[in-house]
């Protein structure tokens, strides 16, 4: 164990955990924009209702997306200074900009909102937290294309042993971050809609119990309250999971050109093949399907790692460049299973819960079984996210930039074994305490259920208040 | 402007901004339960902050984005050689903010209480780590880092309580206008120490004469910050604000000064620079979307200008 191996720990467990709570601040964030748009639109209470019970759990969940992400923002420098030192030039102008046009917007707006309820006009608040909502989506964007870069440098030159840019426009419009910016933000839809279809089922369940007399009809002011928002999950996440498949399959091509050891230790592929088949368990084989996927082209050559490992050592000098393969296999299949069922189970519940036509009939109840199904729609994509992760950067090893600099040249020659462990317990131990709190007072939010509201439209301030009189600040969903 | 230098004085501006903003922040945070008698002059002090504590936090992150973009070696040397102080900064911003943003969703009294010590413990931490190690960059002794650190800090805490003597009324204010004084009483004499050791060591005293703008700025900074202390004294909660402000972007203008041309040992600003593609390209943004950035945070200080007074809770 050196100072290496626990740096690569740090990394993995600081970013995983950052990446929990970042799928449902994008997704989630969307998903009450809209329901406060409703609101907006139709002056429906119960709009109004929803968008202040999920605001709350999208709050929660946002301060530990907040606070995780500023020790991103820190580790390259702490742990990889080599890493940073070759690739500031290139991968600190996406952060930069990251930070300057997204992280202020959000960060300003989401004040804005959370404070603004009562200050600010209906329509300029509506508009703080889609200007929030833009500001976490931008920042996906940005992140996102400078790992791109991580993947498939471009719009650079090696100069002096450190990469300089050449052009900005390239690494912003590089391929790889074309397919991973649809495939990541569509995947944070799915977990977020399915966030919401489990805080949903939970409580559709818990009042069926409660109260089996009225059979899943439970009626809050004459609405079946859950019923919208599960609805409106139901087509996020069935969207979401088409963007998801098309995005990923377009990764995987892009594998084939650009990371062809990624893709053939996603599939097990020893040796280079034509007419590749792809096993989605070990023991079943589809023929043809790998390099059907990969190229369109049924009988295509696929690169096998053996293969792959004999030319990279002619080229880059003796080392292993295989990848951890069964992490990288069945964390593949693991991320494709688990996030698309969750994708098919959507579908399902749209076709269950469709309304019924020309009929006077209420509209149909959420089958008393689907809403327990839909408790699994918060793990499962949740894991598929994750595994996403785990094949995109332990596939990407030993390289932190492929072809460019490995992992074991990225790492702070000054910084100690001890000082490693430090922090890399330290942060364990914090994150562990404060999952546990999330997971709480989440739980709380979510049986508390939507609170009823009064729906008097908060009156414009006036101009003229007196600056002496004094404001009660009366943030509606905190403090 | 040569870019580089243009970049340096870019990273000094963001920090400084970081310094002013998020200092009053800090302040706040370890005031809070000095200031307050109740539960709803908790809320009422820490209502202050309430709306901007993340956009303010966002300053340091753009500092040290922009950094790693323009400067990467500085970043990297900067963080690494100070690996375990970060940390420390990182635990402090990382419970500073939950507590912020938990306190009010928190159901039992005792998970409250954790939120405050939270956000008490993380407003010292970085209100003193910093102070330690830009001290410790510069002079490179652990005596200058103690002294750096409790400079920081109780300016922090003198900041914050002029802050909140600015934006509350009612008991709240007159104890923060009570804390600034004695607050002060620590703070003056600490910049002026602190500051007295501006220019490098192996410069003073030849580095006086060399740097006479340097000296021009520390020496401003504390007297400022004395006249911010009479401002409190007399009331005048605005002005004694802009001096305690003027005070901190006039030390850190020293401080940056100081640091230029080799903000990190051994390494020089022309040799941490990124290339003149990369500057040109970030220059261009930059300018384009400084101003609407500045803007609208400036925007969300005037919608939550208002005193806040206690609310019956
Ligand atoms: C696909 C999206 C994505 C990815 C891959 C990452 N993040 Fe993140 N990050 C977000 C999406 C995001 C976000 C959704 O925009 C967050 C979550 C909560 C928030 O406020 O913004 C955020 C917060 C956040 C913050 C706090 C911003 C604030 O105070 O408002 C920082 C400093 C970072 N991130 C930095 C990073 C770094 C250096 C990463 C790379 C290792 C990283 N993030 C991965
Ligand atoms: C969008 C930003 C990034 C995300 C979300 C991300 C995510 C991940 C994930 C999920 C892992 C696997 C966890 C593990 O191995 O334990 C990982 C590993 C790693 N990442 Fe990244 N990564 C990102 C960017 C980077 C960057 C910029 C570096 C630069 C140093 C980096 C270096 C590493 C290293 C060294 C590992 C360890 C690999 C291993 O142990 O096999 N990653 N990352
Ligand atoms: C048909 C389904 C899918 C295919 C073909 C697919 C394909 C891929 C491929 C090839 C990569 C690696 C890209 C690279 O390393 O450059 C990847 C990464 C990833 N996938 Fe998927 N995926 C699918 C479904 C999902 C689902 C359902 C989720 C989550 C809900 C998900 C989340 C992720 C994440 C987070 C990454 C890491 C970021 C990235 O590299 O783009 N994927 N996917």
């Amino acid at each position: 164990m050196d100072a290496l191996d626990l740096a690569r720990w740090q990394f993995g467990v600081t970013t995983v955990y950052h990446f929990l709570f970042v799928p449902l601040t994008i997704g989630l964030g969307v998903f009450v924009a809209g329901l406060q748009t409703a609101w907006h639109r139709t002056g429906k209470e119960h709009y109004l209702r929803l968008t202040k019970f999920f605001g709350k759990l999208f709050l929660i969940n946002f301060a530990m997306g907040v606070v995780t992400g500023i020790v991103q923002e820190f580790q390259f420098g702490m742990n990889w200074s080599e890493y940073s030192v070759f690739v500031g030039d290139v991968f600190g102008a996406p952060l930069a900009l990251e930070a300057l046009l997204a992280f202020f917007l959000e960060s300003t707006f989401i004040g804005l909102w959370i404070f603004g309820w009562d200050k600010l006009p209906k329509r300029i608040h509506l508009a703080t937290i889609w200007a929030a909502v833009i500001g976490s989506n931008l920042s996906a964007y940005f992140i996102l294309a400078a790992n791109a870069w991580m993947k498939h440098p471009v719009g650079y030159e090696v100069v002096d042993g450190k990469a300089r840019m050449t052009d900005l426009w390239a690494v912003l419009t590089n391929s790889t971050a074309l397919a991973q910016v649809p495939h990541v933000i569509a995947a944070a839809f799915v977990v977020a809609g399915g966030f919401v279809l489990a805080v949903c089922g939970y409580n559709v369940l818990r009042e069926r119990r409660a109260d089996p007399g009225r059979a899943g009809q439970v009626r809050h002011g004459g609405t079946d309250i859950w019923r919208t928002p599960m609805r409106a999950a139901l087509v996020m996440t069935a969207i979401a999971g088409a963007v998801v498949a098309g995005s990923g399959d377009l990764s995987a091509k892009l594998l084939h050109e650009q990371q062809p050891m990624k893709l053939a230790a996603a599939e097990g592929l020893e040796r280079d093949t034509a007419g590749a088949p792809f096993s989605p368990v070990p023991g079943v084989e589809v023929p043809m399907l790998l390099s059907f996927l990969a190229t369109n082209d049924p009988n295509a050559v696929i690169q096998g790692t053996e293969d792959l490992q004999t030319r990279f050592e002619k080229q880059f000098g003796p080392g292993d460049y295989r990848p951890n393969l069964p992490v990288v296999f069945w964390s593949f299949r693991v991320m494709i299973t688990f996030g698309l069922s969750v994708a098919g189970l959507s579908v399902l519940g749209l076709w269950l819960t469709r309304k019924r036509r020309r009929d006077p009939r209420p509209p149909r109840e959420i089958p008393a079984w689907f809403a327990r199904v839909c408790l699994l729609a918060l793990p499962l994509p949740t894991i598929a996210m994750i595994a996403g992760w785990l094949l995109s950067e332990i596939g990407r090893q030993p390289w932190t930039v492929q072809g460019e600099l490995l992992t074991a040249a990225s790492v702070s020659p000054g910084v100690s074994l001890t000082e490693v462990a430090i922090s890399l317990a330290i942060f364990t131990a914090l994150y562990g305490a404060l999952a546990l709190a999330e997971v709480v007072l989440l739980v709380r939010y979510v049986k508390a259920g939507p609170e009823p509201v009064a729906v008097t439209p908060p009156a414009p301030p006036s101009p003229r208040d007196s600056e002496d009189a004094g404001a009660r600040l009366q943030p509606t969903l905190m403090y | 402007m040569e870019l580089t230098t243009f970049w340096f004085a870019v990273i000094a501006f963001l920090w400084t901004g970081y310094f002013v903003l998020e200092g009053f922040d800090f302040g706040v945070g370890m005031l809070a339960p000095v200031l307050s008698r109740s539960e709803a002059e908790r809320k009422q002090v820490l209502g202050t902050i309430g709306p901007v504590w993340d956009g303010n936090e966002v300053w340091l992150i753009t500092a040290v984005g922009a950094m790693f973009a323009a400067f990467p070696a500085w970043y990297a040397g900067l963080l690494s050689e100070f690996y375990l102080p970060v940390v420390l900064v990182l635990v402090g911003l990382i419970v500073r903010g939950i507590g912020l943003e938990w306190r009010g969703k928190v159901q039992h009294a005792s998970d409250r209480a954790w939120c405050d010590a939270g956000v008490l413990v993380g407003s010292a931490l970085p209100a003193f780590l910093w102070g330690a190690v830009f001290a410790d960059l510069l002079r490179n002794s652990a005596t200058a880092a103690l002294v750096g650190g409790v400079f920081s800090l109780s300016l922090c805490v003198l900041h914050g309580a002029v802050f909140v003597a600015l934006k509350t009324s009612g008991p709240v204010r007159s104890r923060a206008r009570r804390a600034a004084m004695i607050a002060a009483a620590v703070a003056v004499p600490a910049a002026a120490v602190a500051l007295s050791g501006i220019p490098a060591p192996d410069a003073a005293p030849a580095g006086w004469t060399a740097a006479p703008w340097l000296w021009a700025c520390a020496l401003a900074a504390v007297a400022v910050l004395a006249a911010g202390v009479a401002l409190t004294w007399r009331g005048r909660d605005g002005w004694a604000f802009a001096a305690t402000a003027s005070s901190i972007v006039l030390g850190s203008a020293a401080l940056f000064g100081a640091l230029w041309p080799a903000p990190f040992p051994g390494l020089t600003v022309a040799e941490a620079a990124s290339g003149p593609y990369t500057l040109g390209v970030l220059t261009w943004i930059g300018l384009i979307a400084l101003p609407f950035v500045l803007g609208y945070q400036a925007w969300s200080y005037w919608v939550f200008r208002k005193r806040l007074v206690a609310g019956a809770s």
